[in-house]
This record gives structure tokens, C-alpha cells and sequence, in this order.
């Protein structure tokens, strides 16, 4: 190996970099629309009204992500991983997909939940601690939350796989032909399952688009602990197309997902992205990040907020005005009540009911423990 | 009537080839199961038959095996899952134990997860390190599996093709040096002659009960065999299901015996017979005449090959065993 090859392999990556050159983005910090040869076409029929949704959809998802942080605050939720600071990267990607795509989340992805319509209650069942997950995940093909780190991208992967055995994959029929986005983060790519998940993508040419969110930090680890090179370069390693875009850039990643999943749709999968973000906040409510991150970088990164920059462009362009911006801040709140409310008056299922989902068909251990149980209860009935 | 004599691993092929026709959402998923048929030639002839989206030849990823097989069965599939031995099944054990056994709980039954995970274990065949292993505790003790052993070729037969029909996961564990023992029976049969979570008892006998699953029920005909020139009647129950452990066939023999002898090659330690001896305990406390005996593989990794005959309950050891409850 030439000296220049290991000097340049062992260029460390920043711990607070711009992105670099690779990184795509359509709207800068400040606000301003960039062009990009591949990428407007993916914008280009946005209408002022589009915009504003995103920006609506950015601002509630950010007002569910402090209401979740409040309540866990509260005492009403065991734990809660915010999303702050990653709004963009959810909402641009979770909005490219199409009702028929097939979404598999990490545990942090309350955002893409709810612009694919999911119930925003949905997300705080687990961490309120009345379920393990509790939804359908047909109901708007959005799969349960998976807390292993990295497991999902081989349910996505194989769920791809099953994609393409049905023949959903490159027909031309736009009802049809069908993309999975699997979720996941900088620290989730040094999982073996993540890895696997890319062997075995790019072995079947399963029609799956990684969506990595390096938010720079695995709770406090790093980004330089996970990868000597920058993530998205991972993916040629494997033979498929990675490419990195500005997480904090709702149109940058909208439009890039797009356009993976288009590739995936069309039969050219796997992709990866890497959604060049930050995470604000901790990595959840347990965790202290005063103790491994100095306060400048996050300070740096409050320049690059998602939110921001769209009201700015908005404003910029004529296309929202004060009014508007009120009636979502009052949305939100509104929103936000309700989200209260629905989580503090949240059922708890009877105790007996934890026997009932194990086994699909009959099963005697279950059978003879839940009848244990109930008789145990009902002893105290009768002893009153 | 068609009664054929056929091997376990013959049996096995013709049971997947069977579900396979039935259903075109089965699939196969593992390392070598294609143009190799598996290292033990079980899927042998069946990617020819079905093509390579039915018969799928994996990565040499047993994560990606079972994980993948996840998702195939979120989109409607059945998969059945080859790991090629028992000591390789560990890289898998995440995606088993916290997706595979959990999904359906977390989603409040709107998942199902039907899928086989069929895993050649045991020893006795001159093999390596990790070639060799009986694993089945480690699943018998995760909630939301399904864990069966075969052991002789027309339940494997048989077996199988319930498992693959069950909702739930199944982990199904395959005798690897019973593979080539032949057994009689009819192969025109439509119908499975008992469910798969039933035990069978393989022999009736009064005086002791002897239990256990996969390789060693055929050690355990020889020994009542054996015992029976001696005077003593062995009732040998061949449990088959590890989970649901089909407790009230053992109950019921107990209470007839009063003797019980647990025979399984795993090690002893929280091993299947742990379990056993504890419900047998709790139900036939006045019925037993002594305590339960365990005739299990030692409480050390598997040893290499050329002692693994000390390490194996052979037909010695567990006449020793039925020595030791008759001794009461």
C-alpha cells in the first residue's frame, strides 16, 4: 500500500464536520435554496403549500419529541430517546415513501411513525410501559420498534427479499412496484447484523434503501469509535450506491430518498443513505451527554436547525407569513395536550391478558399459567 | 399401504417436498442447500424441483439466515431455516430469542411468525468441536418458541410438515447420527399418526419409565431391551416435543411406574431433565419410589471425538441409571 493510501485511510473523520463535499443539500443553514444537477427534479413540483406541510410536520413531530422528554420528566413514561435535532432526516424521508412501501424504525423514529399516519399515541405505548409495541404494523407499514440495535435491518432485508419473490419489483407499475426503508444509526453500523443485512441486500438485489442516521453520537461514543471512513462509503464495500446527504435538510432528503427509492422500486437495489445529522438532545432520558460532548459542538450544530432554515426559506420566498407560523406553534400545542392527555389516561392491560399473545395456536403452558393467575386474584376476592 | 423401509434423512426430504408442493409460500433458506442438497443432503433434489427462490442458498451468515427469514414471513411467507450444525446456531440466538420468539407478543398477536428453524444436533458422529452440541435448553427456555426433536423416520416425516403448517416458531431439532437409520412405514399415508407436541411411548413397561427425545430414544429401546432379559419391564416415552413439554404422558407412566430415568446426550445442568424431574416432582411426589435419575452428557464442553463415546449415555450408563431407581 502506497503511503498516500494509508495516510488517507487514516485521515480521521471530524467529530463535528460540514458533511464534506459528498454531502447533498438543498437548502443551506441560512436558508437558501442550492441547486443540484440530480437532485430538483425530486423537489421541482413542491408547492408553497407542500412546503408549509413539512414545515407543519417538522414542527409537531418536534413538539411530540418534548413532550415525550416532559412526560418521562413527569414520571408518565419510563424512558423516552428524543428525536430532536433529527426532524429533517425523518420527515424528508418518511414523506418520499409511498403508502405501499414498507418501513422498518428503530426505537427513535416517532417522526417517520407519524407522517406515515401512524397514531403519535402508538409511539409512547412502549416507553409508558403498557406494551412491548402494540401496533399493527400492516396498518400503515410501519413495523414494530425494534430496541436491538441493528436487528431490523435483516427483517427489512429479508422482507425485500420477499418484495421481489412476489415479482413487485421493476414492472413499471408505479401501485406496484415496491421499496423497504430500514432504519438505523452511526453506531448500528458496526452491528454484525447490519453488515449481514448489506451481504445478504446486495447478494439478492433485495429492493431496500439503509437509511443510516448518523446523528454522530451512540449514546457517548463517537462517530470516529464506529468507522474510519465516512459511513456512506461503507456501502461500495458491499457493491452497492451510498451516498450522504444533509440530515438537517427536510428537501435534501426528501428528494435523495426519492430517488433510492425509485432505484429500489426499479429493481437497482440496495441503497444506502447516510443522513448527515446531530442529536441534540441525549440519547435518551437515562443518559447524561455533559459528561462526553462539549457544549460547542452542540452549540455549532443549533445553526444547522432543520426547523429553522425551512421558516427561513419560507419567509425568504413569501410563501408563509407570521399568521402561519402562529397557527402551527398553536397546532402544536394543541396537539401536544392531546398527546398528554391520551398518554396520563392510557389503558393498562389486566395482568391475566400477558398470556394471550405468546403462541399463536393453543399452548398449555400458557393455558395453565394465566388460570394460576386468575384463580391467585380471585383468592383475594374472596378472602375480602 | 405403501410400507417402505426409509432413512430419517430421506424422510425429512420427502416431508419438506411434501409441504413444499402443498403450499407455495414455503420456502428454504441456508448455507449449501442448494445444488449440495445441505451437508447432510436433507434438501437434496429440491432446488432442481422448486428453483432457487424456494431453495435459496444463503450467505454464510447465520444472523442473515434467521433475520431474513423474519422479514419473509412479515411478507407472507413460511421460511424454514437450515442451520447447518448445532454449534453454528449461536450467531443466530439474538435473532431467535429476542425477534423470532418475541414478535408476535409485541405486536398483540397482528404478527405471526411461522417459521422452522431445523438445527442437526447431537454427537456421536465423530465430528470437530462444535459439531456435536445439544443446544435445546437454551430455546426450550424462550417463551414464544416452539422446540421438537424427531427420531425416528416416519415422525420426521411427519413432523416436519406440522411444523412447517404451525403459526408459531419451531425449533426443529434433527438427530444427526440417526440420519441414515432406516424405518418402516407407510409413505402413502395423507395423515400424521399423532400431533406434533404429543409424546409417544414407544414401548410399554411397568416397572421403570424411561424419557427422552432425539438420538438417544433409539439407545433407549436397546437398553429395555437389554433390561427385559434381565426381568425388568422399561416403559420408554420418546417426549418429541421439548416445548410444549407434553408433561401428562410422563405423569401418567409415572404414576403406573413409580420410577422415572431422564436420558438426554445435553448436559445435566438446567437440561431438559431439570425440568422434568421438577414437574414430575411437584405431580407424582406420593406416587414416586425414588427419586428422578438423570442420565445426561457431562457438565464440560463437548469433548473431541475420540472420548465422546465416555461422554454420550450409551446403553451401559442408562441401565446404571434404571440400576440406581430400582435400588429404592
Amino acid at each position: 500500500m502506497s503511503d498516500k493510501v494509508v495516510a488517507e485511510l487514516h485521515e480521521p473523520t471530524p467529530a463535528v464536520g460540514d458533511g464534506g463535499p459528498d454531502m447533498i443539500q438543498l437548502l443551506t443553514p441560512e436558508g437558501e435554496r442550492l441547486s443540484h444537477p440530480d437532485y430538483d427534479k425530486y423537489v421541482a413540483d413542491l408547492t408553497p403549500e407542500d412546503l408549509r406541510s413539512f414545515y407543519r410536520d417538522l414542527v409537531l413531530i418536534r413538539r411530540l419529541d418534548a413532550e415525550g422528554y416532559a412526560l418521562q420528566r413527569q414520571g408518565e413514561l419510563g424512558l423516552w430517546p428524543s428525536l430532536l435535532g433529527q426532524e429533517a432526516a425523518q420527515v424528508g424521508s418518511g414523506r418520499a415513501l409511498k403508502p405501499h412501501d414498507m418501513c422498518f424504525p428503530t426505537y427513535r423514529e416517532h417522526g417517520v411513525g407519524f407522517v406515515r399516519g401512524m397514531d403519535p399515541q402508538s409511539s409512547l405505548q412502549l416507553f409508558r410501559g403498557v406494551s412491548q409495541g402494540g401496533w399493527d404494523p400492516k396498518d400503515h407499514n410501519f413495523h414494530l420498534y425494534t430496541i436491538v440495535i441493528g436487528a431490523q435491518t435483516l427483517h427489512a432485508t429479508g422482507y425485500a427479499m420477499g418484495v421481489k419473490m412476489d415479482g413487485n419489483v421493476g414492472t413499471g407499475d408505479p401501485d406496484r412496484d415496491t421499496a423497504v426503508i430500514c432504519y438505523f444509526g452511526d453506531g448500528a453500523s458496526s452491528q454484525g447484523d447490519v453488515n449481514e443485512a448489506f451481504v445478504y441486500a446486495a447478494s439478492f438485489d433485495a429492493p431496500v434503501v439503509f437509511f443510516c442516521q448518523n446523528n454522530q453520537w451512540a449514546i457517548s461514543e463517537p462517530v470516529s469509535k464506529q468507522t474510519r471512513i465516512p459511513l456512506f462509503q461503507r456501502a461500495r464495500g458491499f457493491g452497492f450506491p451510498g451516498m450522504r446527504v444533509d440530515g438537517n435538510d427536510v428537501l435534501a432528503t426528501y428528494a435523495v430518498t426519492q430517488h433510492c427509492l425509485d432505484e429500489a422500486r426499479n429493481g437497482n437495489g440496495p441503497l444506502l443513505i447516510e443522513a448527515f445529522t446531530y442529536r441534540m438532545g441525549a440519547h435518551t432520558t437515562a443518559d447524561d451527554p455533559t459528561k462526553y460532548r462539549v457544549s460547542a459542538e452542540v452549540e455549532q450544530w443549533k445553526f444547522r436547525d432543520p426547523i429553522l432554515r425551512l421558516k427561513t426559506y419560507l419567509s425568504h420566498e413569501g410563501w408563509a407569513d407570521e399568521a402561519f407560523f402562529t397557527r402551527v406553534d398553536e397546532e402544536a400545542d394543541q396537539f401536544a395536550a392531546e398527546l398528554r392527555h391520551g398518554c396520563i389516561t392510557m389503558d393498562t392491560m389486566p395482568g391475566e391478558t400477558m398470556w394471550d399473545h405468546v403462541y399463536a395456536e393453543d399452548h398449555p403452558v400458557m393455558e395453565a399459567e394465566r388460570a394460576a393467575f386468575q384463580a391467585y386474584q380471585a383468592s383475594f376476592e374472596e378472602a375480602n | 399401504m405403501a410400507l417402505e423401509k426409509v432413512t430419517l434423512g430421506k424422510s425429512l426430504t420427502s416431508g419438506l417436498r411434501r409441504a413444499m408442493e402443498r403450499d407455495p409460500k414455503v420456502v428454504l433458506i441456508g448455507e449449501d442447500i442448494g445444488k449440495l442438497g445441505g451437508v447432510f443432503r436433507i434438501t437434496e433434489g429440491l432446488q432442481k424441483d422448486f428453483g432457487e427462490a424456494r431453495v435459496i442458498d444463503s450467505p454464510l451468515a447465520e444472523s442473515g439466515i434467521v433475520g431474513t427469514a423474519v422479514g419473509l414471513a412479515l411478507r407472507g411467507y413460511r421460511p424454514v431455516c437450515e442451520i447447518q450444525f448445532d454449534g453454528f446456531v449461536y450467531p443466530a440466538f439474538d435473532q431467535i430469542v429476542s425477534q423470532v420468539a418475541k414478535l408476535r407478543a409485541r405486536s398483540l398477536g397482528a404478527v405471526t411468525m411461522p417459521i422452522v428453524i431445523r438445527i442437526p444436533f447431537g454427537g456421536g458422529i465423530g465430528s470437530p468441536e462444535h459439531h456435536s452440541e445439544s443446544p435445546e435448553a437454551y430455546f426450550a427456555h424462550t417463551a414464544g418458541l416452539r422446540v421438537v426433536a424427531c427420531s425416528n423416520p416416519e415422525d420426521a416425516h411427519w413432523m416436519i410438515q406440522q411444523a412447517i403448517e404451525c403459526d408459531d416458531p419451531v425449533i426443529f431439532f434433527e438427530p444427526k447420527r440417526r440420519y441414515h437409520d432406516r424405518g418402516e412405514y407407510d409413505t402413502a399415508a395423507t395423515e400424521a399418526p399423532r400431533g406434533l407436541f404429543e409424546a409417544h411411548i414407544v414401548r410399554p413397561g411397568s416397572d421403570v419409565t424411561m424419557v427422552g427425545y432425539g438420538p438417544v430414544v433409539k439407545t433407549m429401546l436397546e437398553s429395555a431391551a437389554a433390561a427385559e432379559a434381565d426381568g425388568t419391564s422399561i416403559e420408554v416415552i420418546d417426549l418429541r416435543s421439548l416445548s410444549p413439554l407434553p408433561i401428562d404422558t410422563i405423569v401418567g407412566s409415572v404414576r403406573k411406574t413409580g420410577r422415572l430415568v431422564v436420558v438426554h446426550e445435553a448436559s445435566s445442568f438446567l437440561g431438559m431433565a431439570s425440568e422434568i424431574s421438577a414437574q414430575v416432582t411437584e405431580q407424582c411426589f406420593y406416587d414416586l419410589e425414588a427419586p428422578v435419575i438423570r442420565v445426561n452428557g457431562a457438565n464440560i464442553p463437548y469433548p473431541p471425538s475420540r472420548m465422546e463415546e465416555d461422554f454420550l449415555p450409551d446403553l451401559d450408563r442408562i441401565l446404571d441409571g434404571v440400576d440406581r431407581a430400582l435400588a429404592y
